[in-house]
């Protein structure tokens, strides 16, 4: 037992939050409906526990500490986006208090739920193994599942949940078989070994590649990267939003953490394929989300592909890590990558908050002609939405512009500049759809009918979420450099 | 550099403050304390007037404080002869378009008016900024203050002027990013503006940079073919939104090429002359074709601005002194003129609800001082000797003339036609018959539309008569730039562009006998 005392310690956070999301189920029956609120507060409690324990192993443990015989690591890279999944998991859980009380679904186990998701994704930021990192995936994605169908009297809402259990089945066996092929070639499925296995041998090997690219394609279902991207705006729209919202940006950082590590870690020897490979994903990625957002009337699914399209810019930095210059080891790029879904997240948590609590009659508001003329109604809102657009669109001084910018310097520097070329026309492009929300907040005057005007619902919650969005997105717009050196000390290099 | 007080950044934050301010203030207290800002700021920026060095060729004034350390980005500003004039003028005409718009806009003051602080902040935050991060962040923030200005307070069509505005100039700007990324790899790791004009490119990389420029700046000017979001934005835009436009977002173009394309890329700036003096040619005579054909006062003025710039990156381009030096003074003069310009058509329109030049015929028995002040405004702006534009056109077509004596021949073209256009516009408007339906509503300038125009109209006087001490103070930095041009390796100097594009033209011999018409 002393022997995993080490083990234990190292996974206190992960322990911290399965422990706790089994109490909030447990609980959940014995508690009155009308104290619900506790259970999320006790999340919350839980999740702010985490936070000082990381934090904490910050400045005492400044080595990788492997746990569990090689299979999670707890590294200055898993540390970065724990951090941040801690941020997104407390500002959602924030952001349902209200939300889920206005469309009467305010259920306890659902922050039981929010918290199995997110141990399933420290998990997988964890994971120095690829059935480890498979597991923390699948764990993630059953909970999602769960809370997608929450609004059971929905039709929306549960034919959300159906496309995605099937097609998140479906890419997870594709994963599965890329995983067996490298246990076939490496005998173990530790991404170290499998590095070790590839160096011997080669990159041209066609079995390496052959499982490249299957757990390529099973990523590529997480990250929602065209051509996998198929499930998002259905799954987007009809989810409750304050799930969209952890899905835009939890587990797409999730998603792309776990990737990253095993490209990086495991399939490091063979980055000249696969930089090609995301290279072309990339480049279609980013062109069909923003030119397919732009049609949209859902301001949900409009963001559902906005996502896809941000998807895009952050391969761009992975993909300029794979091409970079030996010697910086993929730094610039890999970097960046973080410091784009950091800062992606402020905004799009931003706007998700203001989408949820937009009430027109008993419903919620989600048409973008919904959004018409509330900047004369409620000034502020309409303001932190534009600022939220704004960043999303890339315009200086906000976030968004940041994390561009440091993702197409990295594919600059990587000789990519026809690649920053196109992925920043696209930008331009897809500032046509986010304007187009705020052209109608500001400069359409709605129509009188007979139906309550679409108003923002405010609550304590709800404003705290939106104050800490905003906060992200202009002070990391205006000095990200505490972000920028975070980022920079807990990269992985790319050998 | 004469002193280490913040100057630049107190010019900064004014209009910020002031922006700020307007959360907490009722729509009233909104103009003064909107009008309060940016007189402040037009004081601070007096003494910069005095305390400049108009010896001194390096920047002045300058602040350098790290921003972000990795990449090394600084907050580094500074002021140099090209940019002391723009930045005057940027503090000088924000004032007058706070009092443009005091009666005209009756809703939501307070955002209006905090749209048009920020776009003060960001502009001259565009003039000042000497690390090319720091320039590209003011000139992107202007986009939305300016979207909003047009799409909010705008006319009847102002949905379709304001995305369009917006579509234009971003997607000319991320290639400019592009380019700024590209630089900062080949010019040794810095954003640096100074630096970065030093260094040395490879020839066949200055003409993809150069391009890069020219989507972003071409735009914002706008040259030739890239100019058809103006005449839309300047129709839809409350009248602020025109000075500002007309005035200022359209000299940061010229200022763009003048300040990156031309120290940056000496090789590519040769290479591209002959074609970017032909755009500039047709800009001048297509837009005053164009004015010639309006019957929106508005419009006209807006294509009178694209035959005017083009004036500007005409005297840029031939790449002398007297060129470049004209081509700053006309930027000045282009403000103040048109601004003048179109802050007395918005004051009609507050009168008479329309831009037509057939609704607001016959002004000067109603309307003596607002007619002696269109006169003065629309004669200043067809170069009359005696007023600024005179000065500026002058000198753009000496520089021309050293270049080549054809292409002067077809530039002096476009003043004849500004001529044409301008006087004819006050023959109808100043002369014509007022219309009796509008007779009630012309009521003369108030005392504020009265102090508004008069600054201008002396401005108009004073560099007409007197240019010296805004353009000694231009000259070294003027001579600085065309120094580090001088450092082109390649160096086809500008004579075999010149010599094997003449002798083509010149057979026609028409231009020969239009110049001596115009003489």
């Amino acid at each position: 037992m002393s022997l995993y005392g080490a083990d234990l310690l190292a996974l206190l956070p992960e322990l911290i939050i399965v422990v706790t999301a089994c109490l909030v189920i447990a609980l959940d029956p014995i508690t009155p409906a009308s104290r619900r609120d506790l259970l999320a507060w006790l999340s919350v409690g839980a999740l702010a526990l985490c936070l000082g324990i990381t934090g904490w192993q910050i400045s005492t443990l400044n080595v990788r500490v492997s746990a569990f015989s090689d299979l999670v690591v707890v590294d200055a890279y898993a540390r970065f986006w724990k951090i941040l999944l801690y941020g997104v998991a407390g500002l959602t859980i924030f952001m349902s208090l209200p939300y889920l009380k206005a469309e009467r679904i305010h259920l306890g186990e659902y922050y039981g739920f929010i918290l199995l998701s997110l141990s399933g994704m420290m998990v997988m930021v964890s994971g120095a193994d690829l059935l480890t990192i498979y597991l923390g995936t699948e764990l993630m994605t059953l909970s999602l599942y769960v809370m997608t169908g929450l609004n059971r009297s929905k039709p929306h809402s549960l034919e959300a949940s159906a496309k995605y259990l099937v097609l998140g089945a479906f890419s997870s066996g594709i994963l599965l078989y890329g995983i067996s092929l490298l246990y076939g070639l490496a005998g173990s499925t530790k991404l170290v070994s499998i590095a070790d296995a590839i160096g011997t041998r080669g990159a041209d090997d066609s079995l390496v590649l052959i499982a490249t690219i299957l757990i390529a394609v099973g990523f590529g279902f997480k990250l929602a990267a065209v051509p996998f991207h198929m499930w998002t705006p259905d799954v987007y729209q009809g989810a409750p939003t304050s799930v969209t919202a952890f899905m835009a940006v939890a587990a797409k950082a999730a998603s792309f953490a776990a990737f990253i590590r095993v490209f990086v870690e495991g399939l490091g020897g063979l980055k000249a394929d696969w930089s090609l490979l995301f290279l072309f994903i990339s480049v279609i990625t980013l062109v069909l989300g923003n030119v397919v957002a732009i049609v949209q009337t859902n301001i949900k699914r409009m963001l559902a592909y906005s996502s896809i399209a941000h998807a895009g810019y952050a391969l761009i930095g992975f993909v300029a890590a794979g091409r970079g210059v030996g010697a910086s080891g993929g730094t610039p790029g890999l970097a960046s990558v973080m410091i784009y879904l950091a800062l992606y997240s402020f905004m799009t948590l931003g706007a998700f908050a203001v989408i949820g609590m937009l009430r027109k009659g008993g419903v919620e508001g989600e048409e973008i002609e919904d959004f018409t003329g509330l900047a004369k109604r409620q000034p502020l809102a309409a303001f932190l939405m534009l600022i939220f657009m704004g960043s999303l669109a890339g315009i200086p001084p906000t976030a968004g512009f940041i994390g561009k910018f440091y993702v197409f310097m990295a594919a600059v520097e990587a000789g990519l500049t026809w690649l920053a070329a196109i992925a920043l026309i696209f930008a331009a492009v897809s500032a046509y759809y986010y304007m187009r929300v705020v052209m109608v907040m500001y400069m359409r005057d709605p129509t009188p009918s007979s139906v309550a005007l679409p108003h923002l619902v405010t609550s304590p919650a709800l404003s705290f979420v939106l104050a800490c969005a905003v906060a992200g997105v202009i002070l990391f717009g205006l000095y990200p450099d505490p972000l920028v050196s975070f980022a920079l000390q807990s990269v992985l290099t790319l050998k | 550099m004469t002193s280490s007080f913040p100057w630049l950044s107190l010019l900064l934050i004014l209009p910020l403050a002031g922006a700020i301010a307007m959360y907490f203030v009722t729509e009233s207290t909104a103009r003064w304390i909107a009008l309060a800002a940016t007189l402040a700021d037009l004081f601070v920026t007096l003494p910069l007037w005095w305390l400049f060095d108009p010896q001194a060729s390096q920047m002045q004034f300058t602040e350098h404080v790290a921003w972000i350390t990795a990449p090394p980005i600084y907050y580094s500003l500074g002021l140099d002869g090209i940019s002391l004039p723009l930045v005057l003028m940027t503090a000088g005409i924000m004032p007058l378009c706070v009092l443009a718009s005091w009666n005209a806009i009756t809703t939501r003051v307070r955002g209006f008016m905090a749209m048009l602080l920020v776009m003060e902040t960001a502009m001259v935050g565009v003039f000042i900024a000497l690390d090319f991060v720091l320039f590209y962040v003011f000139w992107e923030a202007m986009l939305i203050p300016m979207y909003l200005l047009i799409g909010v307070w705008g006319g009847p069509n102002r949905l379709y002027a304001a995305i369009k505005f917006f579509l234009y100039t971003l997607a000319g700007s991320v290639l400019l990013l592009v380019a700024i990324l590209v630089l900062y790899f080949y010019g040794g790791h810095t954003f640096d503006i100074l630096a970065l004009s030093q260094g040395t490119y490879p020839a066949s990389l200055q003409m993809w940079l150069f391009l890069a420029f020219f989507a972003a700046f071409a735009v914002k000017v706008p040259m030739f073919p890239f100019h058809t979001w103006l005449p839309d934005a300047h129709v839809e835009a409350p009248t602020a939104g025109s000075v500002i436009l007309a005035s200022i977002l359209l000299k940061m173009g010229a200022y763009g090429f003048l300040r990156f394309s031309l120290p940056m890329l000496p090789d590519a700036s040769h290479a591209f002359t002959p074609m970017m003096v032909a755009l500039s040619i047709v800009a001048i005579i297509y837009g005053a074709y164009m004015a010639l054909a309006q019957v929106d006062l508005k419009k006209l003025i807006a294509y009178s601005s694209v035959s005017h710039m083009g004036f500007v990156t005409l005297g840029l381009f031939v790449l002398n002194q007297q060129g470049i030096e004209g081509a700053v003074l006309q930027m000045v003069n282009h403000g103040i003129t048109t601004g003048g310009l179109f802050l007395c058509v918005g004051m009609i329109y507050e009168r008479t609800h329309s831009r037509l030049i057939a609704d607001n015929a016959g002004l000067a028995a109603p309307m003596p001082k607002y007619a002696v002040l269109l006169v003065i405004f629309a004669l200043s702006s067809l170069g009359l000797p005696g007023t600024n534009s005179f000065v500026g056109e002058f000198l753009v077509l000496v520089g021309t003339f050293l270049w080549s004596k054809v292409a002067t021949a077809f530039a002096s073209l476009g003043i004849i036609l500004a001529a044409a256009y301008l006087l004819w516009m006050i023959q109808r408007v100043v002369f014509g018959i007022p219309s009796p339906h509008y007779l009630p509503k012309l009521r003369d300038l108030t005392q504020r539309e009265f102090a508004t125009l008069v600054p201008l109209a002396l401005l108009v006087f004073w560099i007409g008569l007197y240019p010296n001490p805004l353009v000694s103070r231009m000259h070294e930095s003027v001579t600085n730039t065309l120094a580090s041009m001088s450092r082109a390796k390649l160096a086809p100097t500008t004579h075999p562009s010149a010599g094997g594009k003449a002798p083509l033209l010149v057979d026609s011999g028409e231009p020969l006998i239009i110049q001596g018409t115009s003489r």
